[in-house]
């Protein structure tokens, strides 16, 4: 089991890669909008420490801290969201459209779900797991439960992480879900660990026995993590009670994993975290724009 | 051989030649073996590989995207093609535009083959040709089987060669029609223009220089045979017909060479007119020779396709508006 120190630093990679984004907003270096996943990072890195060498990792419009959990680069993140050459996707995909090895972002919620699914038919005994992040507001598209139907009719190696973040964008949960979550994926007879909690050893250790029946091709499984977003949806747009933000912030994963560890290892990992950002996002900045005369590279049939 | 045992037959080479090949769709299993019976016998040739999913287009388009991803090569029927709106965003915003987006670094060699097309009384949730509001996405390819020359190869390109999405449209009506061979064996003369998703070009064996160019795809290429025969027979008018079988991206190349001896363009599609192929064409075919072309447009009226035959029969564009349209671009006809 990876340490409580290393749990921690992957955390604040996130944490402080996301603040980095909010912070250059406003100077104008990115290109669209961002969605970030400050709040939620003991999420992506409590599952995503039990990677194995080709698993395939399936995140959505909230992709960061899937993409630097799942081990992406830092400096080549920063750079798709400058619209950089050296962007993960040469700046053609931006924020929510992210590819690296095994790993996919699209920004169409809930319709990640199918490609999942097909990967996870092609993975099916191979002993490789399919992982696929959604949220709470993908629960109103119908293609997630085509999907579930399908994996679980077909026994099929994929672990569906949902994170409950309690919104659909700026629509509270009570305003857009009928019924319980958990509920959805029992009604296909898919095993579902539901817990309430931002503490990443808790959710690495949930995490674990459900990823290990998913590679025996037990079928699917979920994973239901009631969480908490603190940053706005995307930018400036937070229509939430401070209030409401203020008592979630009490449960910050990352200050909860700090209470845990010497402050002279929180000290130290923050100085180097820190530096680490703030290099990557420099970086980026000075790498050159995307090119246009590549353009058409990888069109497919175009003419 | 007609063209059902056409296709039938490659989708049983592809599964025979490459073990990466699946088939998926609804209702696809043997004795069934799919609602056009294209499927018929591959379940029983290949149970681990012939897959029936539930009635989830989106989820089965999504789930071919993904067997993709990973380096299989599936097929995937959709049984109507009206209920392929359903699968649009899978389509759109995840098969097609995977490799651009992704910066060149994933493919997605993906099939999704549908049956279009009205003339069976189906009414209008079965009977449309959708493909118009599919073409001209990036990253998809659009393409139409006709019944000339051999179909099947068509399709085993699109599953066998083709490293990118595609969308291969099958006419209902061709289901039944026997394959058209190339060459003189009728009075009809027909050539193959280019390679893998190739048009043809149908001219009446014998026949002066021709007047006028058809342009279209699909079944309709039988109703533009038929209307061919009836204006040489009947009128003395001379035609021929450009059978486009990939339909998007667009390259009209054969035809344009067609249209410097004509400079007479009908296009004939059996979509509804507004914002078609057909405009498409048109518009292009205008820009490549200004001022010099003379045009009409064959297509469905701009309405749902009717259940009841008369209704139908007169929704649809028939053989007799292609002979009409000739004969008026010609000067031989009343509207001339």
């Amino acid at each position: 089991m990876p340490t409580l120190d290393h749990f921690y630093r992957v955390m604040l990679r996130i944490r402080l890669f996301e603040e980095q984004v909010l912070a250059w907003f406003p100077k104008g270096v990115f290109y669209g909008t961002t969605h970030t996943y400050i709040g939620q990072e003991a999420d992506a890195v409590g599952v995503l420490e039990h990677l194995a060498p080709g698993d395939v990792v399936v995140s959505n419009h909230r992709c960061h801290g899937h993409f630097l959990a799942y081990g992406g680069s830092m400096h080549a993140l920063a750079a798709e969201l400058m619209g950089r050459q050296t962007g993960v996707c040469g700046g053609r995909g931006g924020s929510q459209h992210i590819q690296w090895r095994d790993f996919y972002a699209n920004g169409i919620l809930g319709g990640t779900m199918p490609l999942a699914s097909g990967m996870a038919l092609a993975e099916r005994g191979s002993g490789q797991a399919v992982i696929a992040f959604i949220g709470d507001g993908s629960l109103g598209e119908g293609a997630v439960y085509e999907s579930l139907n399908m994996c679980a009719l077909w026994s099929l190696p994929l672990l569906v992480v949902l994170e409950n973040n309690r919104y659909a964008q700026s629509t509270p949960i009570a305003r857009h879900l009928a019924g319980s979550i958990s509920g959805r994926f029992e009604a296909f007879g898919i095993p579902v660990v539901h817990e309430d909690t931002t503490d990443v050893l808790r959710i690495y250790e949930v995490a674990g026995p459900l990823l290990e029946q998913v590679r025996r091709s037990g079928g699917p499984r979920a994973l239901v993590i009631d969480t908490y977003r603190f940053a706005p949806h995307s930018k400036g747009d937070d229509t939430r009670d401070p209030a409401e933000i203020a008592h979630y912030r009490e449960n910050d994963p990352i200050g909860l994993a700090a209470s845990r560890l010497p402050a002279d290892i929180v000290t130290s990992i923050g100085d180097q975290v820190g530096a680490e950002v703030a290099a990557a996002f420099e970086r980026a900045k000075g790498d050159p724009p995307a090119d246009p005369t590549r353009l058409a590279v990888g069109a497919g049939n175009a003419l | 051989m007609n063209v059902l045992q056409a296709l039938n037959g490659a989708l049983r080479d592809c599964l025979q030649e490459h073990e990466d090949v699946f088939f998926l769709g609804e209702d696809v299993l043997d004795p069934y073996g799919g609602a056009f019976k294209v499927a018929r016998g591959l379940s029983t040739a290949f149970p681990d590989r012939v897959i029936t999913t539930p009635v989830s287009e989106a989820g089965i388009v999504g789930l071919g995207t993904g067997m993709a991803l990973r380096g299989l090569r599936p097929v995937v029927e959709i049984m109507f093609g009206d209920f392929l709106l359903l699968a649009a965003d899978q389509l759109v915003n995840h098969a097609a535009k995977l490799r651009w987006m992704t910066n060149d670094q994933v493919r997605v060699p993906l099939v999704v083959r549908t049956p279009m097309g009205g003339r069976r009384g189906y009414g209008p949730t079965h009977s449309q040709s959708l493909e118009k509001h599919l073409l001209g996405a990036p990253g998809l390819t659009v393409a139409a089987i006709s019944a000339l020359d051999d179909p099947g190869s068509v399709l085993k390109h699109a599953v066998l060669e083709d490293q990118d999405p595609v969308l291969l449209v099958e006419h209902k009506m061709l289901y039944a029609q026997d394959v058209l061979p190339l060459g003189k064996e009728t009075d009809l003369t027909i050539e193959r223009l280019g390679a893998g998703y190739s048009a043809y070009r149908m001219s009446v064996s014998g026949a002066p220089a021709p007047e006028v160019t058809l342009a279209t795809y699909g079944y309709m290429a039988e109703l533009a045979r038929q209307a061919l025969l009836t204006l040489a027979y009947e009128h003395e008018v001379f035609a021929e017909v450009v059978v486009f079988t990939r339909l998007s991206p667009v390259d009209l190349s054969p035809l344009l060479e067609c249209l410097e001896t004509t400079h007479r363009l009908i296009t004939a599609e059996e979509g509804t007119l507004s914002l078609g192929w057909g405009a498409e064409v048109a518009a292009r075919c205008l820009e490549a020779t200004p001022g010099a072309l003379r045009l009409r447009r064959v297509a469905a009226r701009e309405m749902p396709v009717p259940a009841a035959g008369p209704l139908e029969t007169a929704m649809l564009p028939q053989t007799e508006d292609l002979v009409t349209a000739a004969l008026e671009l010609s000067g031989k006809g009343r509207a001339s």
